[in-house]
């Protein structure tokens, strides 16, 4: 356990040091600030407080930005070791190897929930003094960030668990940038053709909604829309609200997307020759 | 227990694909030995090293580090290692890093700062690493491999990128550790180098062993002729050459290979003849010719 800790303080001071966690914080804060204030004209359209308004347009944003920053952060956490030969050392140390893959996992993730923290903390604060805060407004935000960590604990190890089947860092940096495409982009495209092609038939109302459930980006969606009844959504969103399951699943499918990233992470990373 | 070996490699033989890059490789380093294992670029070298780490795994053939299997957790309890390059994160302090592999191998704090005084980082120590130069980052390498209380140290390449006095510090701290009961296997590319600093030296040469034995035992063996390079008077290299043979050489020299044992007779022969003799000199094989013959017999091998 504590050489997990090891690698875990190790990783942690790198991050801090690379100023990897705060330009990330810099980043969300900058984007939540700017959807904040520039969309809180719109409230009054839609009788909601601006913190609720801008939690809806802010998840939209997060489905991209979130994946793309923990990818960014854990794509040469070990084929960047392998690189530069660091990895042979430590695994020649008594480490266990699923120790040396989760105290990263852990560091990364906790880095990317503090940048998101502080973030969209900072933002979220700033909004709520200018424009009023009330308690769905609040909860809304608090939800957001909650599941925006958990997004970025499912791209860190899903970025840890490429970057370990890479074994070299400009193969994993194009592994991070296609799982970015096809999860977050090209999934989505394909599904709204594939309804708008469909029309209403089968695969809409019964095959539809649980591709959209079955992707992780999609699942964070829902779970931050379906508590914005009021917010205005368009595109796949406004398709997802109509979904015939209870949103606290779409925890379980980003927790089952987690574990399958560590499981598999760690099958391979044990089996990485460094 | 005692005079067991730290390292056995019996008959190691390590396949890349179906490039062979060690066959049948067998040598043991016994507690306290300082080895050194010598080879052209493309040996085997690492290759060895890899596989007593438990990277690698064999082909045919079997290693035991302590009595365990390579890789297992009482095999990397009792030997550390060193990379033939390694790239520090270079953000890191030279002191942070020892700190991170202090704590995977459990040593006590206290060792960070005395390693690195050991290896003369100590000024450094708060310094990033990326403002090391190569020799430091290589001394930092070598305090990382000392980390704990090793029974056997793996070291590829140490003392390449270092000058001759760190060159030679490096060398009485491995000596140090052998005092210390530390075996240690390092390789490297000359000879010379390792001479006097050694117990053993081993040869690999396309991943075969050729020679395994201290260098005296391995001149022995290699029977290397001594050349004796005779210089004749103004004019009288004719009759010289005309009496003892040997090659002629630019003009006023005959050139003559003997066995050791015959070296003080053939001399004696060649003072006899005063009036017709200027110089002589005598070159005993050196280290290279030494090395040269063992890396040759493995081409001769290959190419019958
Ligand atoms: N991962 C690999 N895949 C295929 N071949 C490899 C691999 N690693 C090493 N080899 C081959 O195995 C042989 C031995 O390589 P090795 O690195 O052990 O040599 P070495 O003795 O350490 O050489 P050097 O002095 O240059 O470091 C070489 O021919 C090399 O090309
Ligand atoms: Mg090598």
């Amino acid at each position: 356990m504590t050489r997990l800790l090891i690698v875990f303080a190790q990783e942690m001071r790198l991050a801090t040091r690379n100023l990897w966690v705060l330009g990330a914080t810099g980043l969300l804060a900058l984007f939540a600030l700017a959807l904040g204030f520039l969309g809180a004209s719109q409230g009054a359209q839609y009788d909601v407080d601006v913190l609720s308004l801008t939690a809806a347009s802010l998840s939209t944003l997060s489905v991209y930005l979130i994946p793309l920053i923990a990818l960014l952060m854990s794509y040469d956490a070990l084929a960047g070791e392998v690189e530069r030969g660091t990895l042979a050392l430590t695994l020649a140390t008594p480490i266990r190897r699923s120790e040396l893959f989760l105290g990263k996992f852990l560091s990364q993730t906790v880095a990317v929930g503090v940048a998101i923290g502080f973030g969209f903390g900072i933002a979220g604060l700033a909004v709520g003094l200018v424009y009023g805060a009330g308690a769905d407004g609040i909860l809304a935000w608090l939800r957001l960030m909650g599941a925006s960590v958990a997004l970025g604990a499912v791209f860190v190890g899903l970025g840890l668990m490429l970057s370990a089947f890479a074994g070299r860092i400009s193969t994993a940096a194009v592994f991070a940038i296609g799982l970015w495409l096809v999860l977050v982009v090209l999934y989505d495209l394909a599904l709204l053709g594939g309804v708008i092609a469909a029309g209403d038939s089968v695969f809409t109302r019964q095959v539809f909604p649980w591709l959209v459930l079955a992707n992780p980006a999609d699942a964070f969606r829902i779970f931050n829309l379906a508590a914005l009844d009021a917010a205005p959504v368009s595109g796949i969103d406004g398709l997802a609200r109509t979904l015939p399951f209870p949103p606290a699943i779409t925890l379980a499918v980003m927790l089952g997307w987690g574990l399958g990233a560590l499981g598999l992470g760690i099958w391979r990373i044990n089996r990485i020759v460094p | 227990m005692t005079d067991q070996p730290i390292l056995q490699i019996r008959d190691l033989s390590v396949d890349f694909a179906t490039f062979r890059a060690l066959s049948g490789v067998s040598l043991d380093v016994a507690p306290a030995e300082r080895i050194a294992l010598l080879g052209h670029n493309g040996a085997g070298k690492s290759t060895l090293f890899r596989a007593v780490l438990g990277f690698l795994k064999p082909a045919s053939g079997e290693v035991t580090v302590c009595g365990a299997r390579p890789g297992s957790h009482r095999a990397r309890v009792a030997l550390n290692y060193l990379p033939e390059s390694i790239a520090f994160p270079r953000a890191l302090t030279g002191q942070e890093v020892l700190r991170y592999f202090v704590g995977l191998r459990r040593a006590p704090r206290s060792e960070v700062m005395s390693l690195l005084e050991r290896v003369g980082l100590a000024e450094a120590a708060g310094r990033a690493v990326g403002t090391y130069s190569k020799g430091m980052r290589q001394r930092l390498g070598l305090a990382q491999a000392l980390v704990g209380a090793p029974r056997l140290l793996l070291l590829d390449e140490p003392t390449s990128g270092l000058d001759p006095i760190s060159r030679r510090d490096f060398y009485d701290i491995i000596a140090a550790a052998a005092g210390r009961g530390c075996s240690v296997l390092l390789s490297s590319h000359g000879l010379e180098e390792v001479e006097t600093r050694v117990d053993r030296v081993a040869i690999l040469s396309r991943g075969m062993l050729q020679a395994d034995g201290t260098l005296e035992a391995l001149a022995r063996n290699a029977a290397l002729p001594v050349r004796i390079r005779a210089t004749a008077q103004a004019g009288q290299v004719e009759a010289l050459h005309s009496r003892f043979g040997g090659t002629r050489v630019n003009g006023a020299s005959i050139e003559l290979l003997c066995q050791a044992d015959e070296k003080l007779d053939l001399m004696g022969r060649l003072m006899n003849c005063g009036p017709l003799i200027r110089d002589i000199d005598v070159q005993v094989p050196s280290l290279n010719s030494l090395y040269r013959h063992y890396s040759d017999l493995a081409e001769q091998e290959a190419q019958p």
